[in-house]
């Protein structure tokens, strides 16, 4: 089944209420799903066709605040035209949620996947998920909804999968049954919404004598997500057996060297990690799937034993290092003892990372650390 | 809401903590704007001759803030725990009776 396709599934069977979209590659074939499901009958739903990916945001954020389970959709450009409504939907506290598949930022003009998008609104206080493939696409749809929509935690959700590498490819996908779903994800109940028998205000304008306070509650409400978004995977795992975690590990407990990876990387680089095990050598693997709240213990638990982590990044942060890398650099700052940080930035734009290039990459991290240099960065591949 | 009829606000903003705000910040009383004093952004305030007065009830057409009341005499008078000052009363009126003089004088 293609990822995408499998995605509206489950979209359709979260049996939301408002789809609101614009097309752009590579997040068509999603939408492009729903709107059939919705023509021929399948999904009960209103499927707002709307001028631009502004609106289509906007559209959901009303739906949401009058109470309806919405769903977007977009990609790069459509992402940064869409930007300045991702912040009023999380400053609002309404749930949604939004596949992005990730796709380069312009320019140069590129369809292909990075995630240039995402971390372009790194900071609009959505909770924001990585996955690796098809099966944890399909299933976080329902993650998301259930979790953005308890009373605790009342956020939207981003649902970040690589362009074309995911939402192109097909794959085997478990399907769960409508009965389990309905029983995991119950109607959504909010807890305000529009409605004229009750008038209230949204989206009110703050002097600077209440936004700070504003920011903080928002601020202290996306950290504190954190129990409940592990007991949702918990759910979510007694009743699939597919459990999930903020940080996943492959071969990385007393490993020296780490490789880090966030997104579809790391099904590839776990190839190479065994590559290297075979060979003899004590590397592993530690995938961030949890983007924001970051799970900043989760992280160190996972890292501190290590002599070196070799961070690859697919976005660049013009004028610093790869976004990843320097978050990372952040919450091990505390730590008197912490492993050196090598970050590569590579396969943007789309271009192939294979095993044998994240191999290479930590060949030359290791070179690099024992030769003194301990916060390294480079775009990896360019040719000199 | 009838006017000059000010709603008892829970409370002023300033005194909110984070722990007390809605989530997402909801105003959950309608209609409270209008304990918000506006008033206290101006400089100049206006005043009225009655003697020039013709009673043309333009200043209350014109003003933005709705500000202007007909009171029990058939004078149009800004309500100055809303009125911003911008002086577009003074300019409108077409005899001249309204000035705007700064808040501080008498």
């Amino acid at each position: 089944m293609e990822v995408s396709i499998a995605a509206a599934e489950a979209v359709k069977q979260c049996n939301v209420d408002v789809i609101s979209a614009y097309p752009i590659t590579p997040q068509t074939h999603i939408v492009e799903k729903l709107s059939e499901l919705v023509a021929n009958g399948e999904l009960d739903a209103e499927f707002f066709c709307v001028e631009s990916e502004h609106s289509a945001l906007s559209v959901c954020v009303g739906a949401a605040a009058a109470g309806a389970r919405a769903f977007t959709c977009t990609s790069s450009q459509g992402l940064a035209l869409m930007s300045e409504i991702t912040y009023i939907a999380s400053g609002l506290r309404l749930p949604m949620l939004m596949i992005l598949a990730n796709r380069t930022l312009s320019a140069p003009l590129s369809i292909w996947n990075d995630h240039s998008d995402a971390m372009m609104i790194r900071d609009c206080g959505w909770i924001q998920f990585f996955v690796e493939n098809g099966q944890e696409v399909y299933d976080h749809v329902f993650i998301s909804y259930r979790l953005g929509e308890d009373r605790s935690v009342l956020f939207p959700v981003i649902i970040n999968m690589d362009g074309f590498i995911l939402s192109h490819v097909i794959e085997p996908i478990e399907l769960i049954e409508q009965e389990k779903i309905d029983q995991f994800l119950p109607p959504y109940q909010p807890l305000y919404r529009l409605h004229p028998d009750r008038p209230i205000t949204m989206g009110a304008y703050a002097l600077p004598s209440i936004f700070a306070e504003t920011k903080k509650a928002q601020e202290v409400a996306l950290r504190s997500s954190m129990p409940k978004i592990l007991e949702t995977w918990k759910s979510f795992g007694d009743m699939t057996g597919r459990y999930y975690s903020p940080i996943e590990t492959y071969k990385a407990e007393e490993a020296d060297t780490l490789l880090v990876t966030m997104g579809s990387f790391g099904e590839t680089a776990s190839v190479a990690v065994d590559q290297m095990r075979k060979e003899g050598r004590s590397v592993g693997l530690v995938k961030i799937r949890l983007w924001r709240p970051f799970p900043f213990e989760a992280f160190k638990k996972a890292t501190l034993h290590a002599k070196q982590l070799v961070v690859i990044d697919r976005a660049v942060s013009v004028g610093a290092c790869g976004p990843v890398a320097s978050e990372i650099k952040a919450a091990l700052y505390g730590e008197s003892i912490r492993p050196s940080i090598y970050n590569f930035v590579a396969g943007i734009s789309g271009r192939d990372v294979a095993p044998s290039d994240f191999i290479k990459m930590v060949d030359k991290a290791e070179v690099e650390i024992e030769e003194g240099n301990r916060e390294g960065f480079e775009i990896y591949g360019v040719r000199e | 809401m009838e006017r000059g009829v000010v709603k008892e606000m829970t409370k002023p903003e300033y005194e909110w903590t984070w722990k007390e705000l809605p989530v997402g910040n909801v105003i959950l009383e309608p209609g409270n704007a209008s304990q918000y004093r506006t008033g206290d952004w101006k400089t100049l305030k206006p005043i009225l001759n009655k003697e020039l007065c013709v009673h043309c009830g333009l200043c209350y057409i014109y003003c933005p803030d709705m500000a202007y009341h007909l009171d029990e005499e058939g004078f149009f008078i800004a309500d100055l725990f809303y009125c911003k000052g911008c002086g577009i009363c003074s300019k409108e009126c077409p005899t001249g009776a309204i000035s705007m003089v700064l808040e501080e004088e008498k």
